[in-house]
């Protein structure tokens, strides 16, 4: 074996991509042109639901090109989960922003100023998703017998919660570049997902081409915002550069990128809760309620992740977990880190709260006794193993935090402490990365070695991690390993780049993929072999742990092959003058199994956290009429530097044996705890907040219907008293 | 017009209500000037003009007549740059020209706090900030310690 | 995000006294100074001029200087040079404080006193402080020179009584007697336009001024009266809310901005009558 200097795993080595980022020469999107491209504009429908009666185009035609549904070579189709969602808009209008027509043209001041008048015929939109009686999934979790034991239980606390929905806003928005090439397409662009566009262009398209190849860019943030929805916008680029023969360029603007792309599922999550008098947790009977918007898109998978840890990662008996997604004639919602469990597990955790207020025991208290411990089984009677971290999680950020000394300072009662734990299933749920099938391939050319996977760096680390762990596996210097930039027509599908599995899944088949060739080139160096034997590819394909078992049609059994677990304790200040709450320290103990890169896991989770305290305290979708009023960075507002608190970050390593290095899932634990965290600490002052953003204007809702509450100043004024 | 660019005396024709963002990346096509949103709010744009960070999405470019403007290809900032690099200030690094330019105001040996009120005006959505903090703070610091970030972690 | 440009105008004068003669003789011409407004109203569809005149390299008018006991801010003042001028510091704090909420640095150094008070957004940050310090607009024409309060120059909703032909030249402060004090509540801690946003000077007559709770700035004047009549804070409180009419928009709520800014009286009063203590 050769030898070499020290292993990279576990060491905090120099990013792949730093220099080009530091320097600003790394390309994104709208930093690409080709000869003869063009721009392209969407044209929107202006309501939320009806029918296009007529279209005039108020502008000379000269150099525009203009394509409607009637242009789809293939199917008028976005292909993802089901196909309901079409490219463009036939008739039917079942959002705001629905797009119904595209152009192009050379000159973007001449495409901005074209006048298109839409004729509508106007139907009757449901907003309310508690209204719907469209449902796109339903889920039922059952664990033994919740009616019977609620009903011996000797307390029962009940309540119901909120989370608004929360846009992505990656600073890069939106964009793609269409190139026809060789009776085919090229497509660019910011993408998290390359074969999931390819496949929807392949569906869009038809014979009309004779290859698509999908190229990711270098993206400016995803946060789960790229995931499905460039499909859409790649689409239409396609559309335009097939009718026109040439390049074509569609990039968001930053008001269209809010108004008209994917959210965060709104959610109402009811919890009717039997424990024993010492606070034991005997019977959870939930209720999951989240919008979809207008189309199906991911609700199904978005509802399943947030069912599946809706009873947070605490023991009991008997569970019920009713989910339902519905519609709503809103824009489709989809991926957003997270995916579900940081709306049902806000609710879970100040539910907690909740219940520690009613019996009067100490927060943290009541979630260790009832902690997942390994041995315990989940909601869906998985038994967990020792990679279980909960307890562990718990008493590190307790202790780090200093939880318990200021949980106790009660002189200036403006300054609140609160908890949150949590955890995240890592990998596609249940026999989804069976189905997903992904392969990653490793290459020797005469330049040395290159990790091909459809696997894209958004900021997370792809290509630094994924580097790290073949230079391990192979026994070769990190400098040495080059990553391949996702391109479909050359690398394998590794399955998209979501759902904490970069790592873990597509990393633990390199690895594989690597020992295989070490293998195969026993003791030569990747250059010593290529000289002597030339090209070598070893391709490798996921492996599901023998041991997993899931029955979807039940929702019973393993539903992840891991768990990252989790612990947040938020330090907040309330101004009692404007209600402001001001986030001072987050405390986030995180087990990530084994962090290949000390640095970028840190970066994770501080990022993670950050984007989680927008959520709770910050940022608020204005909806009226079925869409957002306040669509500008100006007005829906995420945190600076001075909203961003410190934020103290332990990395736990409890390896998950099936994973590489032992290493879980990362990316989305840091997003399910510090929301309820922090509505924990603003309850710990005395106010009933149980939605997010906990908004000033919803704390003064909240406090004044706290009896005796002084918060916000007396109601009325009272007798003028002399001074 | 005429104007200094990056230290080079330069004449570019474009209407002089062009934003200067677009005279940047398409004119002098230097893309590491990024458009996030058009509006102000978030940096991403920023360049120095006379030494000032501006948004260049805001400024007409009628207004930097023979006046110096700077920006991440041009500007004096190695040490920001490869402490960047070396403390993962970057992840997905669409926010980092922006960040870099606003940064360089900073004089040495900076507190949090002075800057985090520099940063204010430049939105990142990766990191949490504390990351860039960790870099600049490396950047300024009189005795630089190894790079790596080691004693950072956890 | 981008908008037409090129139907967009641009004169270029060289002194105040060219300015002028465009505006007389080449008008409608809207002026033009750091343009942090331009191209967000532009995108919004809200601006609806083409013409313009750029005053932005008009050194004359970013001069900050005493003239007697008056201090003379040029319309071109920057929020910057307002944080890092002595003078203002010294003698207008709370409009050193208002600067520094205003926005980001990026902003800070680009964005006029002349641009704050011409936009007259309801929202402005400086335009409260203005009021409370009871200002003169200095407003000039190529013939005539105006002086107008400040308190007397919005006509209604961004309405200002400037005539096409004048140009906001300087604000002038008279001697400010008391303590000042500034408060903004935004959105978020930076970079936030203001839900309320309140200057206030404790003096022997209290002037008190807010935004953001009506289609202009606010002088509170049944407040002040309230305030300087020993009436007591709760009835300042209580007239406070008939000098103002917010609404509910997509940044906050009426309701919200009512009990805030009646909280804002309260905080100015307890810390302008601790000041008051002989020994304070």
């Amino acid at each position: 074996m050769p030898s070499f200097t020290e292993g990279a795993v576990g060491r905090s080595v120099a990013r792949k991509d730093g220099m080009g980022k530091a320097t600003g020469k790394a390309l994104y999107a709208d930093d690409l042109t080709f000869p003869g491209m063009l721009y392209g504009r969407t044209i929107r429908s202006t309501i939320p639901r009806g029918r296009v009666r007529a279209i005039r185009q108020n502008f000379d035609a000269d150099g525009f090109i203009v394509v409607d549904c009637r242009d789809i070579p293939g199917k008028n189709v976005i292909a993802l989960i089901e196909n309901d969602q079409p490219c463009l808009v036939d008739q039917e209008v079942r959002h705001f922003a629905e797009p119904i027509l595209l152009l192009a043209h050379a000159d973007r001041e001449r495409l901005l100023a074209a006048d298109v008048d839409i004729d509508y015929e106007l139907g009757t939109p449901v907003l309310d998703p508690a209204t719907s009686s469209v449902v796109f999934k339903e889920i039922r979790i059952q664990k033994g017998d919740v009616d019977a034991r609620l009903a011996t239980a000797e307390r029962v606390v009940e309540g119901t919660y909120r989370t608004g929905a929360q846009e992505h806003v990656y600073i890069e928005p939106n964009g793609v570049v269409a190139v026809p090439e060789d009776g085919g397409l090229a497509v660019y662009g910011s993408i998290q997902c390359p074969f999931y566009v390819h496949k929807a262009l392949v569906t869009l398209l038809g014979d009309a081409v004779n290859h698509v190849r999908v190229i990711q860019t270098e993206t400016g943030g995803g946060f789960g915002g790229k995931e499905e929805f460039p499909s859409g916008i790649a689409a239409h680029a396609a559309l335009l550069a097939l009718k026109s023969g040439r390049p074509v360029k569609i990039i968001y603007d930053r008001a269209e990128d809010m108004v008209a792309t994917t959210k965060r599922h709104p959610s109402v999550v009811r919890h009717r809760t039997g424990m024993t008098r010492d606070g034991r947790l005997v019977a959870m009977d939930i209720d999951v309620l989240m919008d979809g918007g207008a189309y199906v898109t991911l609700s199904p998978v978005v509802l399943s992740r947030g069912a599946i840890h809706a009873a947070g990662p605490y023991r009991c008996d008997h569970i019920r977990i009713a989910g339902r997604a519905v519609m709503t004639n809103t824009p489709p919602n989809g991926a957003f880190r997270g995916f579900g469990a940081p709306q049902t597990q806000f609710a879970m955790e100040v539910h907690m709260d909740r219940i520690a207020e009613a019996l009067g025991v100490d927060p943290v208290y009541l979630r260790e006794i009832n902690a997942l411990c390994p041995g315990d089984t989940t909601a869906t009677g998985q038994t967990l193993g020792s990679d279980c971290s909960a307890v562990e999680t718990l008493r590190r950020a307790v202790e780090v935090s200093g939880y318990a000394e200021k949980r106790a300072a009660t002189d200036t009662g403006r300054r609140g402490v609160g908890v949150s734990l949590f955890y995240h299933g890592s990998g596609f749920t249940g026999s989804g990365e069976l189905r997903l099938a992904s392969r990653a391939a490793i290459e020797l050319t005469e330049r040395g070695v290159q990790v091909l996977t459809s696997s894209t760096e958004i900021g997370q680390g792809t290509r630094t991690m994924h580097a790290q762990i073949v230079a391990d596996a192979l026994g070769v210097p990190y400098e040495s390993i080059e990553v391949a930039q996702p391109d479909t027509s050359r690398v394998p599908d590794s399955g998209p780049t979501v759902a904490s599995r970069t790592c873990m899944v597509v990393g633990g088949i390199l690895q594989r993929a690597a020992t295989e060739m070490r293998q195969r080139i026993g003791d030569a160096s990747p250059a010593e072999y290529f000289r002597d034997h030339g090209l070598l590819r070893v391709e490798a394909e996921y492996e599901q742990p023998e041991w997993i078992e899931w029955d979807e049609e039940t929702y019973r059994g393993d539903a992840y092959a891991t768990y990252g677990w989790g612990c947040n304790v938020a330090e907040v200040e309330l101004d009692p003058v404007t209600l402001e709450v001001r986030p001072l320290r987050l405390t986030a103990v995180v087990d990530v199994g084994k962090a290949i890169h000390p640095a970028l896991a840190i970066g994770q989770v501080e990022g993670g956290t950050a984007q989680a305290v927008g959520y709770a305290l910050l940022e608020h979708v204005v909806m009226r009429d079925g869409a957002m009023a306040n669509g500008q960075l100006t007005n829906y507002v995420i945190p600076t530097t001075l909203d961003t608190p410190p934020i103290d970050v332990v990395l736990v390593e409890n390896p998950y044996p099936g994973g590489p290095f032992g290493a879980k899932g990362l990316g989305e634990l840091p997003m399910d705890g510090p929301a309820p965290a922090i509505v924990n600490a603003i309850r710990s002052l005395g106010i009933d907040v149980r939605e997010i953003p906990a908004l000033p204007e919803v704390l003064l809702r909240a406090s004044a219907r706290a009896p005796g509450s002084d918060i916000g100043g007396p109601r009325k004024p009272t007798a003028a008293a002399q001074r | 017009m005429q104007f200094t660019l990056n230290g080079r005396e330069v004449d570019v024709a474009a209407h002089p209500m062009r934003r200067l963002l677009d005279v940047l990346r398409e004119d002098c096509e230097l893309t590491g000037t990024k458009e996030g949103c058009g509006e102000g709010e978030c940096g991403a744009c920023t360049v120095l003009i006379d030494g000032q960070a501006v948004v260049s999405c805001l400024v007409p470019f009628a207004q930097v007549e023979r006046r110096d403007v700077r920006t991440i290809e041009g500007a004096d900032a190695q040490a920001l740059q490869r402490a960047f690099m070396d403390h993962v200030g970057a992840q997905c690094g669409i926010c980092t020209p922006g960040m870099i330019m606003a940064a360089m105001s900073l004089g040495a040996d900076p507190t949090r706090t002075q800057m985090r009120e520099a940063l204010a005006g430049n939105l990142c959505r990766c990191t949490g900030y504390e990351a860039i903090y960790r870099a600049i703070g490396a950047a300024k610091r009189a005795n630089r310690r190894t790079p790596l970030g080691v004693e950072s972690i956890g | 995000m981008r908008s037409v440009v090129s139907t967009l105008e641009l004169r270029r004068p060289r002194s105040i006294r060219e300015a002028l003669t465009m505006l007389r003789d080449d008008g409608p011409l809207v002026p033009l100074a750091g343009a942090t407004d331009l191209y967000v109203a532009l995108n919004f569809g809200t601006l609806t001029t083409t013409r313009f005149l750029d005053l932005w390299s008009l050194e004359p008018l970013r001069r900050v200087e005493m003239r007697g006991d008056v201090l003379s801010l040029g319309a071109l003042v920057t929020y910057t040079s307002l944080t890092r001028s002595r003078l203002v510091r010294q003698r207008l704090p709370m409009l050193v404080d208002a600067a520094r909420l205003v926005g980001g640095v990026q902003i800070q150094n680009r964005g006029t006193i002349g641009g704050n008070i011409a936009n007259g957004s309801p929202a402005g940050d400086t335009l409260p402080v203005f009021a409370a310090a009871d200002a003169v607009v200095v407003v000039r024409s190529a013939s005539t020179e105006r002086r107008i309060p400040f308190v007397r120059f919005y006509s209604g909703y961004r309405t200002t009584v400037l005539r096409p032909d004048e140009l906001i030249v300087a604000v002038e402060l008279p001697p400010v007697h008391g303590h000042q004090w500034f408060r903004k509540v935004g959105t978020r801690a930076a970079q936030a336009i203001s839900k309320i946003v309140i200057a206030a000077v404790q003096g022997e007559a209290p002037r008190l001024a807010l935004g953001s709770v009506g289609p202009v700035v606010v002088r509170a004047r049944r407040a002040e009266e309230a305030l300087a009549g020993g009436q007591g804070i709760d009835a300042a409180v209580a007239a406070l809310q008939a000098d103002i009419s917010p609404v509910d928009d997509v940044r906050s709520t009426a309701e919200y901005r009512r009990v805030v800014a009646g909280n804002l009286l309260r905080e100015f009063w307890t810390r302008a009558t601790s000041q008051a203590r002989p020994d304070a």
